[in-house]
């Protein structure tokens, strides 16, 4: 067996009909096998019968060859495509709450500037700021924003595209 | 065809027709009420009122097991449809195609909490191939076609079509002719048999100095028995098979090693131990017959022909796998294989595993004692083996296994994979409607598992179905006393059952001849009998209580843990279980410690 590859983490992009039960019959598929999601994203494609889900997971190539399998024998799956070594586009967004008194608001100002990122909302004592990206790129807004006192965030799952003019 | 017009129940009806549907097993409840009444005008189809859910559901599976058709069961809302769980899991592990139908509450109280409203389709979302919850009739013809499709495309297995009481009563108009063309892009069940696969495979059997042939269900439910023979008469490959391939291979072949696995034979397991090749024909590397993974045939190649892509590479990587119908694989492969390969060592080593670790039993012939195995192999001898076997779950199952000497497929009807005590009773009444009454169906069960779906005698006696039901009564829960017994040092915790109901009498309540055998010298004159009596006969065989199959490789093991046989040295042990009747009274007041004071 070739257990020496490590587990790595995949991100997959898995095409399925947009009818109801498709996401429990999915999920249900990785919680039943053991496989571990990281995050999952579902979202309608430019076909209204269709669903796209990005699904990040952990595991070795033999794992990943049994998901894909297993995801392959569902009958509302019609393609899963594993990134894997493929040039691709991978973006999250965020939406942070941040506590910020009137003295702070520069400097807060001046890291969404640095992050590209956007105030959507502002209050008294806290604004509201959207940030999109890569995972990484969200990890450390998120740091640079902790010593301010972040109040609430919300991260949507990853969603992914190949670069270049192939399509999954 | 021009559109006719008709109610959701009889376009369902229409499609079984149209499916080649000829019986189903069922139940009515309220939500199938209006599915019951178009059954009562239905003149092609024939329904056998099961006394369960859960009987009928294993009676569509063992008729399924025995003609390879799609079986039919019905099961009304709630818990009609929950007492339907046991056998479609046991359809799905077994690869058994199988068509379930059940009412569900009206449409607009779905998600209510209405009177017996169960989500069937979340519940069986994992023990299915696919499941419809159909709210809306105009797409009832087309799920019942493309429920037929799925079931019996590709690896076979069950679904699921739960249809709501004002669906079956609301009026469709719809082309029968248009909606039997299934098309379902995302479902792919016909692979192309790769041939340059064929070829590697070929190649790595021409090498092959220590081959053996492993063969499954699989070889069975794609009708290749034939095409395994000829590849094993031309290359002269012993064969040993799982469970459900026994029978694919007829065990009187010189090159026949039996079944392998837990308690299989010790040369199937030998030969597997130490071969260089092993070739899996529609098998699935399941635990019971792979023990510990690593240790598994671990010097050997492995060549993994199957129809469900996801089985190669699941359990055990394939050097060479071959993903497709098997018979039209084997046909490939047939004429790249060469007749003259000499595995004559190889052959010689086996045989001398044969000659030193046979299949033991005891006929009786010493001590009078009368064995399970003896009357299974009695059973064999004096049916000429002529019969269909089913069996439940236990001890008794895999003497059945070990001791019948299938020679046919779809001769052996058992619960492989979900291991379904009760499953036996049921599965031979419906494998009995699959052969026809010329065909006796012998259900070897034990005693604890005949309690389980005990109730469908009186559908063997309601048809007179040739059906020879052999307990083997030891008077325990045989399988779990002889794992406590090996260890959990003895300690027989609630596997008792001798204090059972007189199965002689049951037969008699059930209207059925009931016969009790506890002298090896009645065996013969008992089982003749019971050939001889038209329709169901009983038999209940009172065996020695504390025996245990062997060879055994526990749980987990390797072929090197394997206990051969029983171990020489110990005397058989007395009984250390004396039934004794227990106070079940209920405790007086004063008795019980009040724990709030």
């Amino acid at each position: 067996m070739a257990t020496a590859i490590a587990a790595q983490t995949h991100t997959i992009t898995v095409l399925v009909d947009n009818r109801p039960g498709v996401l429990a019959r999915v999920s249900g598929l990785f919680a039943r096998r053991g496989y571990n999601i990281e995050s999952l994203t579902v979202s309608i494609t430019d076909n209204p019968n269709m669903s796209r889900m990005t699904i990040v997971v952990a595991g070795d190539a033999d794992t990943l060859e049994q998901i894909t399998k297993q995801l392959h024998k569902l009958i509302d799956v019609h393609k899963v495509f594993d990134y894997l070594d493929t040039p691709m586009l991978e973006r999250e967004l965020v939406l942070l709450k941040v506590q910020s008194e009137p003295e702070r608001r520069a400097e807060i100002l001046q890291l969404v500037e640095i992050f590209r990122g956007k105030v959507v909302d502002i209050a008294e004592r806290a604004m509201v700021i959207e940030v999109t990206g890569g995972g990484d790129k969200i990890d450390s807004f998120e740091k640079q924003m902790e010593p301010f006192g972040i109040r609430e965030l919300v991260r949507t799952g990853r969603i992914a595209m190949m670069r270049g003019s192939r399509t999954v | 065809m021009a559109k006719i017009k008709s109610t959701g129940a009889k376009a369902l009806l229409e499609s079984l027709r149209r499916e080649g549907v000829e019986i189903i097993f069922g139940y009515p409840g309220g939500a199938v009420i209006p599915l019951y009444d178009e059954i009562y005008h239905c003149d092609f189809l024939q329904h056998v009122l099961v006394r369960h859910e859960q009987g009928g559901g294993h009676m569509a599976e063992g008729y399924s097991h025995a003609t390879g058709k799609v079986g039919v069961c019905i099961g009304t809302s709630g818990p009609g449809a929950t007492n339907l769980v046991t056998a479609i899991c046991d359809a799905m592990m077994d690869s058994i195609p199988m068509v379930a139908i059940t009412g569900q509450v009206r449409t607009e109280v779905i998600g209510k909490d209405a009177f017996q409203e169960a989500d069937i389709t979340g519940i069986t979302m994992p023990i299915t191939k696919h499941n419809w919850l159909v709210k809306n009739v105009n797409d009832l013809p087309r799920v019942m076609h493309e429920a037929f499709h799925i079931a019996r495309s590709g690896r076979p297995g069950p679904v699921l079509v739960d249809v709501p009481v004002d669906v079956f009563r609301a009026i469709v108009e719809y082309d029968p002719d248009e909606v039997q063309n299934i098309e379902i892009s995302s479902f792919k069940s016909d692979f192309k048999v790769h041939k340059v696969q064929v070829k590697r495979a070929a190649e790595l059997i021409a090498q092959a100095k220590k081959p053996v042939l492993y063969v499954g269900g699989g070889a069975k439910a794609a009708g290749a028995e034939h095409l395994v023979q000829a590849l094993a008469h031309k290359t002269g490959f012993p064969v040993t098979t799982t469970l459900h391939g026994l029978g694919t291979f007829p065990e009187n072949d010189p090159l026949s090693l039996g079944m392998l696995g837990m308690h299989g034979t010790a040369y199937a397991n030998l030969a597997v131990e130490h071969c260089d090749l092993l070739i899996a024909i529609g098998a699935r590397f399941d635990d019971r017959v792979t023990g510990k993974v690593s240790a598994f045939a671990q010097n050997a190649k492995v060549i993994h022909f199957d129809i469900d892509p996801g089985e190669i590479n699941k359990v055990r990587r394939a050097d060479v796998s071959i993903v497709g119908n098997c018979a039209e694989a084997l046909e490939a492969l047939l004429p790249l294989v060469d007749e003259t390969q000499d595995i004559s060592e190889w052959r010689a080593e086996l045989d001398a595993w044969r000659v030193d670790m046979p299949l033991e039993f005891n006929d009786g012939a010493q001590d009078g004692t009368l064995h399970a195995e003896w009357v299974i192999r009695e059973i064999a001898r004096l049916t000429d083996r002529n019969v269909v076997v089913t069996t439940d779950v236990g001890q008794h199952q895999m003497w059945a296994a070990q001791h019948f000497g299938m020679r046919s497929p779809r001769q052996f009807i058992t619960s492989g994979g979900l291991g379904t005590m009760g499953f036996g009773l049921p599965a031979a009444i419906g494998a009995s409607f699959g052969v026809g009454p010329d065909k006796d169906v012998w259900c070897i069960s034990g005693d604890g598992s005949f309690q389980m779906c005990i109730q469908e005698l009186i559908v063997a006696t309601i048809y007179k179905l040739p059906v020879k039901i052999a307990i083997l009564n030891n008077t325990f829960l045989g399988m779990v006393r002889q794992w406590q017994e090996m260890f959990w040092q003895k300690h027989y915790s609630s596997v008792d059952m001798e204090r059972a109901p007189d199965f002689v009498l049951v037969a008699e309540a059930y209207g059925m001849l009931g016969l009790r055998c506890d002298n090896v010298a009645d065996v013969e004159a008992t089982i003749r009998k019971a050939m001889e009596t038209e329709g169901p006969v009983l038999m209940d065989f009172r065996v020695v209580k504390e025996t245990n199959v062997y060879p055994m490789i526990p749980s987990g093991q390797t072929v090197g843990d394997m206990i051969v046989r029983k171990p020489r040295q110990i005397e058989e042990p007395e009984s250390t279980c004396h039934y004794e009747p227990r106070d079940t009274r209920m405790p007086v007041v004063d008795e019980v410690v009040d724990v709030a004071r």
